[in-house]
This record gives structure tokens, sequence and C-alpha cells, in this order.
């Protein structure tokens, strides 16, 4: 029997504020333990938790990047459970009435654009760091408190490569729109995996498993990988899958069960009474609209259609966006995208990073390599001595038509000088030119070569030739 | 008006209390007679009342997104139990 993975995702991911969700406290990674805390975050009897505006406008702003709808009405509840790293015993999140619901994430996957859709994406906040040791835990609660956006999809991914993309394509998104640095090294980042498989063709969804706390995308990966072909083979070999939580271990490459059904969590979740509800109103919700940024996959198809550059320079130009942004002022008006792409990416993005600066810093206007590939592209100069043009403007800016002037880099193409230096060649050579005359077309670039030594480089290579061939001929 | 439609020995486990079977004896019927009492609520017709999150006719009371000083560590730590390298020392436990 064929059988399908299926699978969801809730990944959750911690906004970029400079303060804790419900209290004034650091959103600061790597501080001393238990110094970024106070009674809020630390959940002593009688404080008042009061939400984090920032960090609900980032929630919204969210929502808009995953095409989610944003009612009009939302608020917080408790979910209750006991764990040393939830000190008042109840996590703050949104239950029944989240701030965002029902989007989408379109990404680039295979040959085509895949969609998974997005459930909801509500705004809690992150529980404290318990660290283990043989005997005991410490618990840091620097992070608890940190605001947390939790993004849940519908099981709409089929395999492991698929949620791994998926999820490159939803860290694009959160950074682009300034939402979280996603930087998975200080655990901005955590997910976890629901997965299940099916006969192919069938409905009805199976028993699903639930591996928590992954904290690497290449981990999720290889956990799915492990994970569906062990639900395949207990299935066929006759056995029978329960509801569980799965845990990950990176080092064994296995899932090892962690609590059945039987003790599944019972989270009580009732509404929050110290926090009021939320009711984002029109101007509200505007002011956080006006912050929409252009995704990563627009932007990707807008730069191939637009300047029909290549799908792998626009990645770079969606990689890095100041290098996209500048390429775009460049390109405004040329009619050689390509070149200009080329120079942009070959050239002075190899120049930014040998030299450790940014495009900022650079000391010529994006309209420079316009003119660069628009003398290039007339035979003003040659591709060589592009080159050094494009080294000079970086060097000390200015504009190449004054760098050319300067350096006298302009190449010969009008008659006069030229036409003396081919008959020259021609009358001190003889033989190729007879070679020439004969049919023997190669014997042209040794004549060639003679006219760019006299010219010592400057003449135009192309009008040489014409120019000699027209001369031998004649 | 009693109500028994829980589980007694489930909502204590759920709160981590642990009750002799006198207790939970006792205990089952009063949370049933509050809950019983709670129940005559259900008599009153709220056709077209919209559910309210919260008692207080208050919406969006945020604050701004800005750091305020936090408390020391010693500060932080000074009623726990057990303390160490300025982490809440606990039993392990590794779900």
């Amino acid at each position: 029997m064929q059988y399908e993975a299926v699978i969801g995702l809730e990944t959750h991911c911690q906004l970029k504020t400079k303060s804790k969700m419900f209290c004034g406290c650091a959103n600061e990674f790597g501080a001393v333990p238990n110094t970024n805390v106070c009674p809020v975050c630390l959940g002593m009897p009688g404080v008042l938790p009061v939400p984090n505006e920032r960090a609900l406008q980032l929630t919204a702003l969210t929502g808009y990047l995953l095409n989610c709808e944003v009612p009009g009405f939302a608020k917080f509840d408790r979910k209750n459970y006991f764990y040393p790293d939830v000190s008042k015993d109840y996590q703050i999140t949104q239950y029944d009435f989240p701030s965002t619901t029902t989007g989408h994430v379109d990404f680039e996957f295979g040959d085509g654009i895949e969609r998974v859709r997005v459930t909801r994406a509500h705004i809690e906040e992150d529980v404290g760091k318990n660290n283990h040791f043989a005997q005991h835990s410490g618990v840091d609660f620097n992070r608890a408190g940190v605001p947390l956006l939790e993004i849940v999809s519908e099981p709409d991914l089929r395999s492991a490569d698929m949620a791994y993309e998926y999820l490159n394509a939803l860290k694009d998104i959160l950074i682009y729109g300034g939402i979280s640095d996603c930087d998975m090294e200080k655990g901005m980042v955590r997910c976890d995996v629901n997965i299940s498989v099916r006969p192919k063709g069938e409905e009805k969804l199976g028993v699903k498993v639930e591996i928590k706390n992954m904290n690497t995308f290449s981990g999720v990966r290889r956990a799915i990988n492990y994970e569906v072909p062990r639900q395949i083979e207990t299935l066929e070999s006759g056995g029978t899958l329960v509801q569980e939580t799965r845990r990950w271990d990176d080092v064994a490459g296995i899932t090892e069960s962690m609590r059945t059904k039987e003790h599944a969590h019972d989270y009580r979740y009732f509404p929050e009474p110290d926090i009021m509800p939320l009711k984002p109103d029109e101007t509200w919700l505007a002011e956080v609209f006006s912050h929409i940024v252009e995704l990563p996959l627009a932007r990707k198809q807008r730069f191939v259609s637009d300047y029909g550059i290549p799908a792998q320079d626009a990645d770079v130009f969606v990689g890095n966006v100041p290098l996209g942004d500048f390429f775009e002022q460049a390109v405004e008006g040329a009619k050689n995208a390509k070149a200009i792409a080329n120079w942009v990416i070959n050239n002075l993005q190899a120049c930014l990073i040998e030299t450790g600066t940014t495009v900022d810093e650079l000391k010529f206007e994006p309209a420079a390599i316009r003119e660069l590939v628009a003398i290039i592209d007339a035979g003003t100069i040659s591709s060589k001595g592009g080159q050094e043009v494009f080294a000079a403007l970086f060097e000390n800016g200015g504009s190449p038509a004054a760098i050319v002037e300067a350096r006298g880099l302009a190449q010969v193409s009008d008659s006069g000088e030229l036409d003396k230096w081919c008959q020259d060649a021609i009358d001190s050579n003889p033989d190729p030119a007879d070679d020439y005359r004969n049919g023997k077309e190669n014997a042209i670039n040794f004549l060639k070569g003679q006219v760019m030594k006299a010219s010592r480089g400057k003449a135009n290579p192309q009008v040489v030739g014409e120019t000699l061939a027209k001369l031998l001929k004649g | 008006m009693a109500n028994n439609d829980f589980d007694i020995h489930y909502v204590a486990n759920l709160a981590r209390i642990a009750l002799s079977p006198e207790q939970e004896a006792r205990l089952a019927a009063q949370l049933g007679d509050i809950l019983g009492y709670v129940k005559k609520l259900e008599e009153l017709d709220v056709t077209g009342v919209e559910p309210m999150a919260h008692a207080v006719p208050l919406a969006n009371v945020l604050r701004t997104d800005e750091v305020q000083p936090s408390i020391p560590q010693e500060a932080a730590l000074a009623n726990a139990p057990k303390q160490a390298n300025g982490l809440f020392v606990v039993p392990k436990i590794v779900e």
C-alpha cells in the first residue's frame, strides 16, 4: 500500500521588541541569569501584566504578511500547567479569539509554488529556560515573558523537504517584515511538528504524533524523515499507532515516546481576568498596514519579470535587500539590465565583502553603474577598461565619464588614426595579409594584435577587425 | 442543587492536590453545590446578548514598548528554596 505523510507545524518565534510582553524588563538574549526579571515575569502574586503595544502591532503585521484576517476583537487566556519554567503555573496566551486567523504562505518548492494554509498566528509569552544538570534543573526567567508569536499551519505539508522549505520561507518573511530576527542560535525560533500517515487517497487523518521543541530546521527535516517511515513500518507490520508526544534525539537521530494520550495535558483554558480585551480599530490597523513590506517571493518574481534577469540573480537581490535596492536604482531607464545585474553582483558585491563596507557607505550613485554599462555597450571603453573605471569609482567615487577622460581610457573607434594603424599593420606584415586574402580567415587575428599593440590597447577591437577586413578586401 | 458532572479525583490531580477518600467525598459535594448554584444562570434567556470577555467595559489597555528597570538578581532569588549560580534550583524534571 502507498502511504502519504500529513504534516502540520506550530512555529514559535520571538518578536523583535525592546521590552517583554507584559512588563518593562528587557527582551535581551545572553544576559546574566535572572537579571532581566521583575515581579510580573517572575509570576509573583498581586502583579498586573499589561500588553506591549509594539508586540501587538508586530502580531497584526505578521497577520497581514501571512494573508490572515486580523479581527476587530481578540483576547488573552490562561493556559494552566505545572512545569518549573512557568512560575505562575499558567502561560498567558490566546485561545478562542486569537489576534490573527486563516491565512496562507506561498513558497517555492521543487519546480513550482506551494501554498500552506495558516490556521492562526497568536501572541503569547515565552517561558523561562530550564538548564538540566545531573541531579537538578536550574531555571533562568530572563526569557519568561518575551513576546512569542505562535504560527499554526494546517496539515498541508507532505514531506520533510517541503516542511523545511516552508520554515525557511516563513523565516524570510518574518525577517523581511522586521517581526523577528529569527536567530536560531539564540533560540528565537522553535517548532512543534505534528505528523501522521495515511493510505494515499484516503481523506481521514491517521493517528497524530507530536514532536515538541525542535530548534533547528534541519532537525525538523531529519525528525520527519525518521518518523514517517517509522509510522508506515508500524502499520505495515500490523501494529497500531497511539497518539503521543515524542522527543527528537538529535545525536541518536531517532524519536522516542514522551507521553501518551492517557496523560495528555488538560490545560483548562479560561479568560485572563487581568487583561482587557483587544479591539483594534481602523486607524490602529491602518497604521500597522502601512508597514507592510514586499514579500521575498513577490520580490523575486518582480525582479525576474520586470528586469528580465535570471532567477539566480534575483535570488541574490532577495537575500541582500540593500544590494537589490541599489540595483533597482541603477537599472532605472537602462537598456541592459542583465549587464547591470552582473556588475552589481560580481563586482560591487565582491568589493563590499572584501572591504567590509555596506551599500550605504558607497562613494558613488547607482546611476554611475548604469553609465558605466552604457559606455561599455557603446564601445567607448573596453570591458577591461570598465574594470579599471569601476575600481576607481569604488575607491574614490566620481562619474565614469570623468574617470575615462582623466585616465585616457577611451577606445579609438573613428577612422583617421585607426585607418593608419591598420594600413601600417598590413604593409609591414605582407605574409599574414596574403594568407587572409587567400581565404585563411584566422590570419586577421595576427594583424589585429599588431594594431592593438600600436594603439597601446586603446583601439576598439571590433572596429579594428572591421577596418582590417575592409582594407584587405579593398 | 448539586451538580456531579465532574470527576473530583481528576480535578484534584490537575491541581496537584492529594486528597483522602473522605476529603474527596466532602469536597465533591461542596464543589457540586457551587456548580449547581452557578447553573442557575442557565435559566436566563441570553438570546442576542454578546458574550463578554471582561466585566469591566474597557479595551486596549496597553503599554508602550519601553524598557523599565528590572529587579536585582538577589531580590529575584530571595524566595527561592534553593539557588545556585543565579538560577532557581528545582528537582530535575525532564518530560
